[in-house]
């Protein structure tokens, strides 16, 4: 296993109120992603744990794009990777930020 | 995720999920009244296997099963839903604790029954001592719960089938419903041809595992008393048919599970296939069993099939 | 110990256990004139449909005409693999004796499991693991899941296995990892006499509770387990 931490500082705060959400499941070529709102509404940070080793600089570069596009301000994720390829790292912070988006708990 | 779904009610929307494709939250989001699943230990208390670290391996933050209580048409349920594609639905420390909890809350409390959604291979490997002993410990607390009065369906249609220790608890529900790729058994086909030799049991040949362990098969043996279509909804409503169904656990269940089960054997013991066995229940050309859309096969099995209702 | 080793101390008086094919069935008076039901598996026998249904059928009996304690002697395969037990829905046989089990015990007819010789998987469930109280007998060789078998499906070598079986008792073969586990609850000494260990077990019988997962976290087998049923429980119960 190989373990990963970013920080980022974002431009604005994610939408709606549910304090946390989860989406996928570990599984060979699958991830899951726990999302917390956590954190000051500047900030955002990433951990994440790996079964793939040495693929630090793609999860960097598929990170950094992803926080550039949805500004996921105020969230923690914690990722548990089965060794997903980047597309599907990709889509599951996306139906993250979706799901924590909605109103509710 | 609900957005696009904004426009069909929480029933279409499980119609048309199908089960076995699902993983174990949408089930369950979909299986209760809308929006009324709470659960226990959720995977934001992060509480892992302790022991899948040892092996270099992922952990998942839920273990690989949501606990909780919903309600079910109104009423309160508890429920438990394993995910079968973390580590094959796979029973360890973790997981096995968060349902011996439930079961144990469940029989205290005596009234509000409780819904376990299988889908494992048994006992996780990399804990195998700590699953195995779950297991037992979860037998002995549906067995509790069920003296207390405490209902406890067995929901059976996922990737993993019901396989190992999980088809010994469901052998302890009061009754189950089970799908066309709900598989039950004890030894998985894999096991069986390692054990014993592919002349045994050929566990590449597809078709001989789906009527040998499926869900067809279960259901005409008598061992699950409903067959479930493969969506969330008709898991619903055969949850709700079953919890009308069941009677009061007692010793007298256990003398007719008992006669069922020497029936079964006296009746279909030198059987060498499942196909043997249809046909010896009177089905004529029980060789198209396999092949028959659900609707035709639940007519069949109705008209048919044997039921273990008051006999587990 | 042999079976016959083992029920001779147990039963210096005599007993009427008889070994039909590896079943066990018959039962035996203990020193204090009360009788008890004895079954179990022998000679590391597959515990397969038309077995479990024997020994279900006899514990169904006892519970109608019988009284007393009930001891399930083990030293058995794991269940049968075959195509014709799991035809049959082995799943359900191996269910129904370990109900029967639990039934009698909850009911007055406390329940004692001995584990003298191997046990696995399925058939270690529906009988062993489906008593109150399991004792292990000294070279008592239960196996949950075997190295070689772990070996192929995890990629590890024998020796990576073996290493690592050093440092926690979670998934090695073996009775001291079972007992660590809260499986096992307790070990005789096959040097003094099975009866006064018996009759001290009879005399002392924990309560019909399952405590198995607090006496792992005692025994530092499992140390989550305990706490993780206790937590689902409650919040269970504060929500009704």
């Amino acid at each position: 296993m190989e373990d990963f931490s970013f920080q980022h500082n974002v431009r604005a705060r994610a939408g709606g109120t549910r304090q946390t959400a989860i989406v996928g499941v570990v599984a060979s070529g699958n991830l899951e992603v726990l999302v917390e709102r956590v954190l000051p509404d500047a900030e955002c940070a990433l951990d994440i744990k790996t079964a793939a080793l040495g693929f630090g600089e793609v999860w960097r570069a598929v990170i950094g794009d992803f926080v550039e596009r949805y500004s996921p301000g105020g969230l923690r994720f914690s990722i548990n990777d089965g060794g997903a390829r980047p597309d599907t790292v990709s889509l599951r912070l996306a139906q993250a930020v979706r799901l924590i988006a909605e109103n509710g708990q | 995720m609900t957005a696009p779904f904004r426009d069909i009610t929480p029933a279409e929307r499980a119609r048309s999920t199908s089960f076995y494709e699902a993983s174990a939250r949408t089930r369950l989001e979909l299986l209760l009244d809308a929006g009324s699943f709470v659960e226990f230990i959720g995977p934001e208390q992060r509480e892992i296997s302790p022991h899948l670290n040892i092996f270099d391996l992922p952990e998942q933050f839920d273990d690989g099963i949501v606990v909780g209580h919903g309600r079910l048409d109104g009423a309160p349920v508890f429920v438990a839903a394993q995910e079968g594609r973390f580590m094959g639905g796979a029973f360890g420390e973790v997981h096995g604790a968060k349902l011996t909890g439930l079961l144990r809350a469940a029989r205290e409390i005596g009234r509000i029954p409780v819904l376990i959604l299988f889908d494992t291979g048994g006992v996780r490997l990399q804990e195998a001592n700590a699953g195995e002993l779950a297991i037992a410990e979860i037998m002995r607390a549906v067995m509790e719960a069920r003296a207390a009065g405490v209902k406890v369906i067995g929901l059976i249609g996922g990737r993993s089938g019901c396989y190992g220790g999980g088809g010994l608890i469901a052998g302890c529900c009061s009754a189950l419903a089970v799908s066309e790729p709900g598989r039950i058994a004890v030894s998985g086909p894999e096991v069986i041809e390692t054990n014993r030799g592919v002349e045994e049991f050929d566990s590449r040949d597809r078709a001989l595992v789906w009527r040998t362990m499926g869900g067809k098969h279960r259901r005409l043996l008598g061992a699950a008393d409903v067959f479930a279509h493969d969506n969330v909804q008709d898991f619903r409503e055969a949850a709700l048919a079953l919890l009308d169904l069941v009677g009061p656990f007692g010793l007298e269940r256990l003398k007719a599970e008992q006669e069922r089960l020497a029936d079964r054997l006296r009746r279909y013991g030198a059987c060498l296939d499942a196909v043997d066995i249809w046909t010896a229940e009177g089905i004529a050309h029980a060789e198209t069993v396999p092949e028959l859309p659900a609707d035709q096969f639940i007519a069949l099995a109705d008209r048919i099939g044997r039921t273990s209702r008051d006999a587990r | 110990m042999t079976l016959d080793d083992v029920l001779t101390s147990l039963f210096p008086d005599g007993h009427e256990v008889r070994n039909d094919k590896g079943v066990l069935l018959g039962s035996a008076t203990l020193r204090s004139g009360a009788s008890m039901l004895v079954l179990g598996v022998a000679d590391r026998t597959a515990l397969g449909v038309d077995e479990a249904l024997r020994l279900s059928g006899q514990v169904l009996k006892s519970i109608d005409r019988g009284q007393g304690p009930i001891l399930v002697l083990v030293d058995s395969d794991s269940q049968r693999m075959s195509k014709r037990d799991e035809l049959l829905g082995l799943n359900e046989f191996l269910s129904h004796l370990a109900k029967v089990l639990i039934h009698a015990d909850l009911n007055g007819r406390p329940t004692i499991g001995l584990l003298y010789g191997h046990s696995a998987a399925g058939a270690l469930l529906a009988t062993g693991l489906a008593t109150r109280v399991l004792v292990g007998l000294p070279g008592a060789a239960p196996a949950v899941m075997d190295l070689p078998s772990m070996a192929k499906v995890t990629k590890l070598s024998m020796d990576a296995l073996e290493e690592k079986a050093k440092s926690t008792p979670v998934f090695a073969p073996g009775l001291s990892n079972l007992a660590q586990m809260g499986a096992v609850h307790l070990t005789w000494s096959n040097t003094i006499s099975l009866a006064d260990q018996l009759e001290a077990l009879l005399a002392d019988m924990p309560a019909v509770q399952d405590r198995r997962d607090v006496l792992g976290k005692e025994r530092g087998g499992r140390l989550k387990a305990a706490e993780i049923a206790e937590r689902v429980r409650d919040l269970a119960l504060q929500a009704y």
